[in-house]
Parts: structure tokens; C-alpha cells; sequence
């Protein structure tokens, strides 16, 4: 799915309740970690709900990033599922270069998620963000 | 003793402007009590009428509006002597709320009397507020902490060390009404004991203050802490309750304007109580608003109030219970009006925001109780708590609410 089409499904849904199930659907099927990869090493803090967040290089040229998420609350996986239309597979200086809230925002996720969501969402995206620096910095 | 008058809850409800609200195109089920309470007219009503006629500075003033506001301020204060039945009105400290009291203590009388050493008793229910600044003062002077244990999801405290927990503490603080479980702790005996065993005592009464009826000296506590805003006053506003042989020995807490008697370059000689503890202008506005609080609640009458939230929190409980796989919290019989669970299908934050989404107005989260939680394994909770403008056709609708969210889970 592309971000267009997640728009033009929410765009379907009538109303925000309608929507936010939309979002557990999209958490239903979100690939889940292993057990093994739940520690504390991924977890992303700043979050009501737990969350961890593991991203992996891909082969390739330039290598891009497979982020993987998982999270015990099904309205914040289909929030990942959404931030991994907008980050997953993208190089690291792509994923610097975007910034989401433009996305989130034409989805109206900006005015319906409760301030505590949007700094869980924002934990995230820095944690993201973060983690794509670092290769940045060490292929410098 | 006869049965508490039975409250007409939809009476109430037109005392409460807020209570007419709609949210998410539904009406407002207002379910978040324990976090904070609404507001009648009436203190919304003492609150613009004090900035209208009465507002300016206390204490100082020769003019008359001066002595409007002390007049008010100290009212204040007499108002909440008699709603706790202290001793005197000089033994009522006006603070920011429960946790700023909770840290006066800290800050004042066990940081003068502690040792490197010496033990200090919680429970295992506190919230962070009566447990963080003990923390702080024990990594400060080297004293230890010791925890009173909840048993499980009953939710009760295992009582049966406190004896011996006692004999090696100095100071005890704990919780009246748990914010998680509901539990209501029996405050009175555990009170008694620590007295006989010479350890001082620190009561929380944040959840039970707007409540249930509390009286310092049938409690026999030491010191006592509430806050206006979870017993339908404003925000900002809160009460210590201290004894007064307590208080008079105690050094102040900041230092600044009205906490002063003389002051010179090098030197300065303190207040009397309680104004020793309260530097800087207070929050008057909070105190006349909190004096309007307590008449409303009396009016109702406190028994019936904790009579209330119980018929609703029991009548939730029998439902709830109904749910396969649910796992309840706290007491099934005596608990107050707070209702804490995990679904086995839908996650807490899940369920409240599916709930906020139809008009309800629950809490999720681990209810500044983060220990407890992972002593019990659970990440989070959701939470109903109730008061005595709730009715019992919120209750049945929460638990529509419940059962249509969890459909979302099949």
C-alpha cells in the first residue's frame, strides 16, 4: 500500500471511529518481532504504550533500511504500520530528509491523536531518525 | 448508624456545566474521577466572584480589599480545619496539591529527624508522589525504604509483618484509597499501631478526601494530604494537615515574603504556623474556590458521596466479572469508586481511546503507580472511577462500550 491509497481509505471511512478501527486492522497486520528481539535494547521510551523498533540494512546500492516495529497496543502498531510507509525501505539520508508530519496531517492524524500519541509518535520517528544518523556518521 | 441519604445523581449533574458536554459526537461520560473531578457552578461561581469584588494581596494590607482577600483566605482555611476536624485552623498548610504537601514533609520534618540509617515505611500501592520524594530524601541522607507488600490483585496490604515493619521505621506514609486498586486501606488501626511503635505518621488522602468522610484525629495521623482538585475545587490548590507540636518544630519549607517576622541583611526570625510554611503570595483564589468545594460536598454529605461511588464501582465490578479472561483489580467487596482491569483482548490504551471515540472518559496507563504494575505484570491498566454525579446508565453504558471496543479484538 501507498501513503495515496492509506489516504483515499481514510478518506472512505466516514468517521473517526470508523477510522481509528481502520488503524487496529492495520496493527492486526503488521509483522510481529520475535520475542528474542523484545528487549530493552529496542524498546522506544516515551511511548504509553511498550514499543520496540529494530531497523536493518539491506543489500543494495545506496543500502536502505528495513524497519521492523512491534508495540502491545493495536492503535500504535497501525500507527507503525503507517510510519513504515513513510520510512521502511528508504536510505538513511531519505529517512533524514522526510518528514512525516505532512503525512500525518493530510491524514488528519494531527488533530485526532491525543498530545501523549503524537510524543509517542514523535519518540519514533526520532528513534528512526537517530538510528539512520549513525550510519550516516560512519559512512562519513 | 442509619443509611447515608441516597444522592439524585441527575440532580447534581445540572450543577455541573461541563457535565453537558459532548465529545466525539456523544455525550460526555465522564469516568476519569480518581485523576481529577469536575466542578459545580458554585466554586466556578466563589472563584469569579472573589477576582470580581474581593482579589488582592493578604496579610499586609490596611485597605479594604486586602482584608476582603485575607478574610477569605483565612476562611478558607477554617473551612478545611472543620472538613478534616483538626484541632485548630493553624494546623492547615495550604499547598499546590497532595504531592507538593507530600514533599513539604519530606523536605522539612524527616529531613531534620532522619539519619543515615534510618528506616522509612510505604506501601506497595503509592503513587510515585508518596514514593519519588522519598526516594530522593534517602539517596539524600542515606536512609532506606521499606515497602508494606500488596498481596495481588485483591489488592489488600499484607499486614501481618507491620509490627516488626514498624519497629525498624521512623516514618510511615501511605495511601488512604489506592488511585489503581480502590483498595481502602483500614488507615485508623495501621495508624494506632505505628503510634504505639513511636513511628510518625504520613497519610495520602488524595483519592479519599472528596470521598469518604476523613477526620485527622479519628485517624490519629501525624500529617494528612489532599488536593482541591480531585475534590471538586480547582487546580493549584491543595492542604497538609500537620500536628501542631509537629509543625512548631519543624524549619520552614522555602523562604521568601509571608513565611517571614522579621528579617534583616545576615538574619531572620520565621513566621508562626502555619504561615511559616507558606512563602510567597498563596493561591487565594484556589483557597476560596477549595472553601466552596468543601460546603458542596458536605451538603451532600460525605457518607453518602462514599455510599455512591461503592453502588457504582460494585455495580461495574458484577459485570466486568462477567467478561472471560478479565482480570480485575483491587477488593470485590468495600473498595471505593475506582475500577481498574485488563482485558484479555483489548489492550487498555486501546480501549480507552475506542472509548473516548464514544463519549468515554476512561484512564489507561499505569496510573503513576509504575512498581505496582510490574510487581503484578501487567504494562497498563484501564480504569472507570466514579463520583456522585455518575449514574447508573453511565455505568451500563461503559460497559456497552466495553463490549462493543472488545468486538473490534474478535
Amino acid at each position: 500500500m501507498t501513503i495515496d491509497e492509506l489516504t483515499g481509505n481514510f478518506e472512505f471511512l466516514g468517521d473517526w471511529e470508523e477510522r481509528f478501527a481502520y488503524l487496529i486492522e492495520l496493527g492486526k497486520k503488521l509483522p510481529p518481532l520475535d520475542e528474542s528481539e523484545m528487549v530493552e535494547e529496542n524498546r522506544v521510551h516515551g511511548c504509553q504504550a511498550t514499543v520496540w523498533l529494530r531497523m536493518l540494512p539491506r543489500n543494495g546500492e545506496p543500502p536502505a533500511f528495513e524497519i521492523r516495529a512491534d508495540a502491545d497496543a493495536f492503535i500504535v502498531k497501525g500507527l507503525i504500520a503507517v510510519l513504515l510507509l513513510v520510512y521502511s525501505g528508504r536510505t538513511a539520508e531519505q529517512i533524514l530528509a522526510t518528514d512525516c508530519t505532512g503525512t500525518f496531517a493530510r491524514l488528519g492524524l494531527d488533530k485526532h491523536l491525543s498530545p501523549t500519541r503524537r510524543n509517542g509518535l514523535h519518540s519514533m520517528v526520532s528513534r528512526i531518525q537517530a538510528l539512520a544518523a549513525e550510519t550516516v556518521a560512519l559512512n562519513a | 448508624m442509619s443509611a447515608p441519604a441516597v444522592i439524585d445523581s441527575l440532580a447534581k449533574r445540572d450543577d455541573f456545566p461541563i457535565l453537558r458536554e459532548t465529545v466525539n459526537g456523544h455525550p460526555l461520560v465522564y469516568l476519569d474521577n480518581a485523576a481529577s473531578s469536575q466542578k459545580p457552578r458554585q466554586v466556578i461561581d466563589a472563584i469569579r466572584r472573589y477576582y470580581e469584588h474581593d482579589n488582592a494581596n493578604v496579610h499586609r494590607g490596611i485597605h479594604e480589599l486586602s482584608n476582603r482577600a485575607t478574610e477569605a483566605y483565612e476562611g478558607a482555611r477554617q473551612r478545611v480545619a472543620d472538613y478534616l476536624n483538626a484541632g485548630s485552623r493553624d494546623e492547615i498548610i495550604f499547598t499546590r496539591g497532595t504531592t507538593e504537601g507530600l514533599n513539604l514533609v519530606a523536605n522539612t520534618w524527616a529531613l531534620q529527624n532522619l539519619r543515615e540509617g534510618d528506616t522509612i515505611l510505604l506501601t506497595e500501592m503509592e503513587h510515585h508522589s508518596n514514593l519519588v520524594p522519598w526516594q530522593m530524601l534517602a539517596r539524600r541522607i542515606g536512609a532506606q525504604l521499606d515497602f508494606i507488600e500488596v498481596t495481588g490483585d485483591d489488592g489488600q496490604l499484607d499486614l501481618q509483618w507491620l509490627d516488626e515493619q514498624l519497629a525498624r521505621a521512623r516514618l510511615l506514609s501511605l495511601t488512604h484509597i489506592s488511585n489503581t486498586m480502590g483498595t481502602v486501606n483500614p488507615i485508623s488501626e495501621i495508624c494506632a499501631r505505628a503510634r504505639a511503635a513511636g513511628v510518625v505518621t504520613v497519610v495520602d488522602a488524595a483519592q479519599s478526601a472528596g470521598h469518604a468522610p476523613v477526620d485527622v484525629q479519628a485517624i490519629g495521623c501525624d500529617f494528612l494530604a489532599f488536593s482541591g482538585h480531585k475534590t471538586c475545587g480547582p487546580t493549584g490548590i491543595g492542604v497538609l494537615y500537620g500536628r501542631r507540636e509537629l509543625l512548631e518544630a519543624m524549619p520552614p519549607y522555602q523562604g521568601g515574603g509571608e513565611m517571614i517576622a522579621k528579617v534583616e541583611y545576615r538574619d531572620v526570625t520565621f513566621n508562626v504556623v502555619p504561615h511559616k510554611f507558606e512563602a510567597g503570595t498563596p493561591n487565594v483564589a484556589g483557597a476560596v474556590g477549595l472553601h466552596a468545594a468543601l460546603d458542596y460536598l458536605d451538603a451532600i454529605g460525605r457518607e453518602a458521596i462514599f455510599d455512591h461511588d461503592q453502588r457504582l464501582a460494585k455495580r461495574a465490578f458484577e459485570r466486568l466479572s462477567g467478561i472471560d479472561g478479565i482480570r480485575l483489580f483491587g477488593p470485590s467487596e468495600g473498595r471505593s469508586g475506582v475500577v481498574s482491569f485488563v482485558l484479555p483482548d483489548a489492550h487498555a490504551l486501546d480501549l480507552a481511546t475506542m472509548a473516548d471515540q464514544k463519549g468515554v472518559a476512561l484512564r489507561a496507563g499505569h496510573h503513576c503507580n509504575q512498581p505496582l504494575l510490574a510487581k503484578l505484570g501487567v504494562p497498563a491498566t484501564a480504569r472507570a472511577s466514579f463520583y456522585f454525579y455518575n449514574t447508573e446508565a453511565e455505568v451500563d453504558r461503559f460497559i456497552e462500550v466495553v463490549h462493543d471496543v472488545r468486538k473490534l479484538f474478535a
